[in-house]
C-alpha cells in the first residue's frame, strides 16, 4: 500500500521491541464480542491511482460543470474567476499540511496571513476587528446571534424576510435547540421591509443581509439607529462579498456584526463547501467573539510575531463556558480568500465589483425584453429577481434540459410559501458573457 | 542505535553553529529564512496582480449607495503575492516535512491524487442549487462516501453535513436532544456525563444546547470508572459524551458495559470519533452500542488541515436517531439521486439545519479517494501501524520518559512529566527544545487528567528509520534535562526556528488584531523601512 512505509519486517522488529506476539495483542483492550475476524466486510480493497482517478472522472461525467453551459446560478455562492496563482500557492505543502498554529515559532506563516486577513475583513466591511474565519457564512450569522445573546443578555433576534432562507434555517436550529427565540419576516421579495418598529427592548438583535436574498441594496443606517437606541444589535450579512467593492460597507451603516461568505474570493463553487466565514464586530466586543484571533507581538529577540491570543474565550481553554464550540475553521480556504484579495488589491477589488454590476446589469435589461418577464428589483448588485409568468421551477428545468444552468427558483429555498413560486434569481458575473446571455434569453422565450 | 544526523563527519571548517551567536545580516535574513513584511507594508497605488477588462459605462443600481473612500487594499503585482506567500510558507512547519507527532489531531500523509481529485471541473466547479438532474454524479459521490461510513461504523444513518467535528458533536447533540423531546423527556434529562479527559469540544457543545455538564472521574487504569457512572446516571441523565479510543490513547475497555448502563438508564452515548483512526477497518463503533459518532475527515481520512481547517465531520446514527438527522440528506431514486430538504416530503422529523447547501463537498471527494485507495484492506492496516507505531514509541522511551498509563496503547501514547522533575525543565520547555531538533511538539498539557501531560501521536505514515530518528533525539532531550544543569538552554528554546518563543502575555494584554498604518513595527529592519 503506497501510503504505508513499514515494511512486514519493520513490523515484526517493532512487535519484538514492544514484546508483543502480533499486532492483536495491541488491541486487546477491544471486548471480545466487538472483534471482527478479519477486514470489514462488504467493502472493496485498495486501488491504484489510477483506478481511483477513473472512478472520480466517472463521478464528474455525470455533472452538468458551469464551464461547460451558460450559467446564472448564485443564492450565496458566486461563480468568479479564481487566478492560477491562488490554486497554487495554497497547494504548498507547508500551508496544506500544516495544522492550527498552536506552535507559533514554528508557524508564522500560518499566523502572518492569518493577520493579513483578518485585517483584510476589517477593510471591506469598515468593522474594526475580525477573526481568523468561520466554516461558512450561514454558521457564522448563526453564532453572531448567539453572541448578540450574550452581549445583550436578552434571547429573541428578528430575522429579515431578506435573509438567505437557508441561513435563516440555520439560526432557527439553533434557536430551538439552544434555547432562543427567532422571529422571523415575511420573504421580503420586494427589499420594502421595515423592521424598525418590531424593535423592541427585549430583542437581542436584528439580521438584515445586503444585498438581500432577492438582490435588493438597502441602507440600514436607520435601522441600526433603532436597534441601538433600544440597545439591540444590528448584524448585516453579506453572502456577496465581491458587492463590498461597490456599496457602502454595513461598518459605514451602524453594523455591530458584520458576517460575511467569502467563498466569492479565491474559493470555487465546490457544490457548496468547504467555504469560508469572514466574521467582525466592534472592539468592544472583541471579547465575545466565536473563533480563533490572531494578535501581534514579539518574541524573545524583540522580533515582531504573530499568535493566537485572547483563546479564554475558546473551549479548549474555558470548555462549558466558551463563546463557542468552534475548534477547527476554515484556515485554508482564509487563505485563498487572503492571496486572491491581494492579488485584486484596490483597484482590482473595486473594478471586479464594477464589471459584476455592469454584467448582471446587462442581463436585467435582456431578460426584462422577453415578455411575460418582470425584473422584480430597482437595486441589485449583481443578482435579482425576476418574476415568471408561471412557476419558476419546471421552468429551470426545462432550461437545464437545454443544458443552460438559468438560476434559482425561489421555491426551492422557500417551499412553503405560494407566493414565490413564480419567481427567479438570476445572478451575472465577471464570467458571464454575451455566449451565455444569448442563449438563455432564446431559452427563456421557447420554455415560457 | 539511532545515528545522530550531523553531517560534519569530524571534518574542519565547521564555524560556530550557535543561531544566537551569528553575526547580524544586513537585511535581518538569515539564507532561506527571509524576513518578510506584511502585505500592507508592501503595496504600492498602481500595482495590480490581476487583469481586467474596463467595465462599460452603466447607470448604477445601487440605491444611493456606492461605496466612497479608500478602502485601503494594498496594490501588489502578481510575482510579489507568488514571493510573499512562499516566503510565508517556508516560516510552517507541515507533514510534507516530517514527523509531526500532535496528539489527538492525526497529523498522517494527504495523498497528493485526493487534491487532484477534488479539482476536477466536473466535481470542483459545480454549484449547490444546480438543478439535482445536473448534479447526478456529485450525489452519487456523496452517497458513496456515506455508504463506505455507515459501513465501516456498522451504523445505519449519517447526517453528512456538518463542518467539522465540532460541529458534528453539535450534531449528534441536537439528535439526542430531539429525541428526548419526541419522548417528552427532554426538560427532564438536562445532565450530559463526559469524562475529565475530554475535548473542550465536548463540554461546549452540551452546555450551548442547555444541558449540565456532569464530569465523571477515571479510574487508575486511565479508563472511565464505571462504577461512579453507574452511580451518576439516573432519570435526569440525557447521554453521556466519550471518546474511544480515549484522549489518554486508551481503548476504554468496559465500553459495552457504559452503553448497556446508559441505554439502561434511558440516556444516549455520543461517541467523539476523533480518535476513530485507531480502530477504522478494525472495530465497528456500531457494536459497542454508540449512538452517534462524529468522525473528522480531516483526521482519520486524511483530508488536510490546511493550517486549521476546512474540516468535515460527518455524524453516524443508530436507528434511534436516525429520524431526526438534519437537512439535507442524499435519497437514491430509482434511476439516480435526490436531496431531501426542507420541504421534501420526508419519512422522521429532522431537527432543522446546520449549514447552507450540502456539507463539505471538497473534504468527501478527498475523504473518498483516500478510502478508495486504502479499500477494507488498506484502512485496517493503516489502523494496526498507527497503533503498532505509538506501541513502539512508548517502548523505546518508557526508560527514560514515563508513560502515564501502562500499555498497550491506541494510536497515541501519554506521558506525564514526572521525568522532568527536578530538572528544572517543564513539558513546554522539553517540547520547544524539540523545535531545534526539526520536529513539531507534541501535544503538551492535554488531556487535563495528568500532570504535565505530553500526547505523541506518530500516526502510520512514518518509516521506522524516521521513528527511531525521533525517539533518538527524544532520549538526547530528555539525557541533557536529567543533567540537572542544562535547565537554562531549555528554557532558551528554540533558538534555530524562524521566530522565538513569542510573548503570548503581550498580545493578550494589549491585543493588535489588525494591521494599522500607526502600528509601530518593534523592530524596522532595512527591509521593512524601504517598503514603508
Amino acid at each position: 500500500m503506497r501510503y504505508l512505509p513499514l515494511t512486514d519486517a519493520d513490523r515484526r522488529e517493532m512487535l519484538r521491541v514492544i514484546g508483543a506476539k502480533s499486532v492483536d495483542d495491541l488491541f486487546r483492550d477491544v471486548p471480545a464480542s466487538a472483534r471482527l475476524p478479519g477486514k470489514v466486510a462488504g467493502l472493496p480493497d485498495h486501488q491504484g491511482e489510477l483506478e481511483v482517478e477513473r472512478a472520480f472522472q466517472g463521478f464528474a461525467a455525470k455533472n452538468v460543470s458551469p464551464a461547460m453551459a451558460p450559467f446564472f446560478i448564485g443564492a450565496g455562492a458566486y461563480r468568479h474567476h479564481v487566478p492560477a496563482t491562488v490554486d497554487y500557492m495554497i497547494q504548498r505543502g507547508e500551508f496544506l499540511t500544516s495544522y492550527t498554529p498552536y506552535q507559533p515559532e514554528i508557524t508564522q506563516g500560518t499566523l502572518q496571513y492569518l493577520f493579513e486577513f483578518q485585517t483584510q475583513v476589517t477593510l471591506l466591511t469598515g468593522m474594526e476587528v475580525a477573526n481568523a474565519s468561520m466554516y461558512d457564512g450561514s454558521t457564522g450569522t448563526s453564532e453572531a446571534v448567539l453572541m448578540a445573546n450574550r452581549v445583550t443578555r436578552r434571547h429573541k433576534a428578528l430575522i429579515s424576510g431578506g435573509l438567505h432562507p437557508q441561513y435563516r434555517g440555520v439560526i432557527e436550529t439553533a434557536a430551538r435547540w439552544e434555547g432562543f427565540n427567532a422571529v422571523v419576516g415575511k420573504a421580503d421579495v420586494d427589499g420594502l421591509e421595515d423592521l424598525i418598529a418590531a424593535v423592541d427592548k427585549e430583542t437581542s438583535c436584528v439580521v438584515v443581509q445586503n444585498p438581500s436574498f432577492f438582490g435588493h441594496v438597502r441602507d440600514f443606517s436607520k435601522l441600526a439607529e433603532a436597534c441601538h437606541a433600544a440597545g439591540a444589535l444590528l448584524i448585516v450579512v453579506v453572502t456577496e462579498v465581491v458587492s463590498l467593492g461597490l456599496i457602502t460597507p454595513p461598518g459605514e451603516m451602524g453594523a455591530d456584526i458584520v458576517v460575511c461568505e467569502g467563498q466569492s474570493i479565491g474559493n470555487g463553487l465546490g457544490f457548496g463547501g468547504p467555504y469560508v466565514g469572514l466574521f467582525a464586530t466592534r472592539e468592544k466586543y472583541m471579547r465575545q467573539m466565536p473563533g480563533r484571533l490572531v494578535g501581534e507581538t514579539v518574541d524573545a529577540d524583540g522580533k515582531r510575531g504573530f499568535v493566537l491570543t485572547l483563546s479564554t474565550r475558546e473551549q479548549h481553554i474555558r470548555r462549558e463556558k466558551a463563546t463557542s464550540n468552534i475548534c477547527t475553521n476554515a484556515g485554508l480556504c482564509a487563505l485563498a480568500f487572503t492571496i486572491h484579495l491581494t492579488l485584486l488589491g484596490e483597484a482590482g477589488f473595486r473594478r471586479l465589483a464594477e464589471l459584476n454590476h455592469a454584467k448582471a446589469s446587462e442581463l436585467a435589461d435582456r431578460v426584462a425584453a422577453v415578455p411575460g418577464v418582470t425584473v422584480v428589483n430597482d437595486s441589485f448588485f449583481n443578482e435579482f429577481t425576476v418574476r415568471l409568468p408561471r412557476p419558476a421551477a419546471p421552468v429551470v428545468e426545462a432550461l437545464a434540459a437545454r443544458r443552460i444552468l438559468a438560476g434559482v427558483p425561489v421555491s426551492r429555498l422557500i417551499p412553503d410559501d405560494p407566493s414565490v413560486a413564480n419567481l427567479l434569481l438570476l445572478a451575472a458575473t465577471e464570467t458571464a458573457t454575451e455566449h451565455g446571455m444569448a442563449p438563455l434569453v432564446a431559452g427563456l422565450k421557447e420554455v415560457l | 542505535m539511532v545515528q545522530s544526523l550531523d553531517r560534519s563527519q569530524g571534518r574542519a571548517g565547521a564555524v560556530a553553529t550557535d543561531g544566537a551567536a551569528a553575526p547580524k545580516t544586513f537585511t535581518g535574513n538569515r539564507a532561506l529564512q527571509i524576513e518578510e513584511p506584511l502585505i500592507f507594508e508592501m503595496g504600492q497605488a498602481g500595482r495590480c496582480g490581476v487583469d481586467l477588462p474596463e467595465p462599460p459605462k452603466v447607470k448604477d443600481r445601487l440605491n444611493g449607495l456606492r461605496r466612497g473612500g479608500e478602502i485601503g487594499l494594498p496594490g501588489l503585482s502578481e510575482p510579489q503575492v507568488v514571493q510573499h506567500y512562499t516566503r510565508l510558507s517556508q516560516k510552517n512547519y507541515a507533514i510534507d516535512m516530517g514527523v509531526y507527532p500532535l496528539g489527538s489531531c492525526t497529523m498522517k500523509h494527504n495523498p497528493r491524487i485526493n487534491e487532484k481529485v477534488a479539482r476536477l471541473a466536473g466535481i470542483g466547479d459545480l454549484h449547490p442549487l444546480q438543478p439535482v438532474s445536473t448534479v447526478q454524479g456529485a450525489l452519487e459521490l456523496i452517497d458513496t462516501l456515506a455508504h463506505w461510513l455507515k459501513t465501516l461504523t456498522g451504523m445505519p444513518a449519517v447526517a453528512m453535513s456538518p463542518a467539522a467535528g465540532a460541529h458534528g458533536e453539535m450534531c449528534g447533540m441536537m439528535a439526542i436532544a430531539a429525541a428526548l423531546d419526541a419522548k417528552g423527556e427532554r426538560a427532564q434529562r438536562k445532565i450530559v456525563l463526559a469524562p475529565e479527559s475530554a475535548h473542550g469540544t465536548n463540554p461546549a457543545t452540551a452546555a450551548a444546547l442547555g444541558f449540565t455538564v456532569k464530569p465523571i472521574p477515571a479510574n487508575d487504569r486511565g479508563r472511565v470508572d464505571l462504577a461512579a457512572l453507574k452511580a451518576a446516571l439516573g432519570p435526569d441523565v440525557a447521554a453521556i459524551m466519550l471518546t474511544n479510543p480515549n484522549t489518554c490513547g486508551l481503548f476504554e475497555s468496559e465500553i459495552v458495559e457504559i452503553s448497556t448502563a446508559v441505554h439502561e438508564a434511558g440516556a444516549y452515548f455520543y461517541c467523539d470519533g476523533a480518535n476513530f483512526n485507531a480502530i477504522a477497518g478494525r472495530v465497528r463503533p456500531g457494536d459497542l452500542g454508540v449512538d452517534c459518532m462524529h468522525i473528522n475527515l480531516h483526521k482519520t481520512f486524511s483530508t488536510p488541515h490546511g493550517g486549521g481547517g476546512p474540516g468535515a465531520g460527518p455524524v453516524v446514527l443508530s436507528a434511534a436517531l436516525a429520524p431526526f438527522a438534519p437537512y439535507p440528506w442524499i435519497v437514491k431514486t430509482g434511476d439516480g439521486w435526490t436531496v431531501a430538504e426542507e420541504g421534501t416530503r420526508v419519512a422522521g422529523t429532522p431537527f432543522g439545519r446546520l449549514k447552507a447547501f450540502h456539507g463539505q463537498m471538497g473534504m468527501f471527494s478527498r475523504a473518498l479517494a483516500y478510502i478508495m485507495s486504502h479499500g477494507a484492506d488498506g484502512l485496517k492496516q493503516a489502523s494496526e501501524d498507527a497503533v503498532l507505531s505509538a506501541n513502539y514509541v512508548m517502548a523505546a522511551l518508557k526508560d527514560v520518559m514515563t508513560p502515564a498509563f501502562d500499555g498497550p496503547c491506541m494510536h497515541e501514547v501519554l506521558f506525564d512529566d514526572s521525568f522532568l522533575k527536578d530538572t528544572g525543565v517543564s513539558t513546554l520547555d522539553f517540547a520547544k527544545a524539540m523545535i531545534d531538533e526539526g520536529y513539531h511538539p507534541m501535544t503538551m498539557y492535554f488531556p487535563l487528567v495528568v500532570h504535565g501531560a505530553m500526547l505523541i501521536e506518530p500516526t502510520e505514515s512514518q518509516a521506522k528509520e524516521d521513528l527511531d530518528q525521533f525517539i533518538g533525539a527524544l532520549r538526547s532531550l530528555t539525557e541533557r534535562a536529567k543533567t540537572g544543569t542544562a535547565a537554562e538552554e531549555f528554557k532558551a528554546a528554540p533558538r534555530f526556528s524562524p521566530r522565538r518563543r513569542l510573548d503570548e502575555t503581550l498580545a493578550a494584554r494589549k491585543p493588535i488584531l489588525r494591521w494599522r498604518p500607526s502600528n509601530n513595527p518593534p523592530e524596522g529592519g532595512p527591509m521593512r523601512q524601504a517598503a514603508e
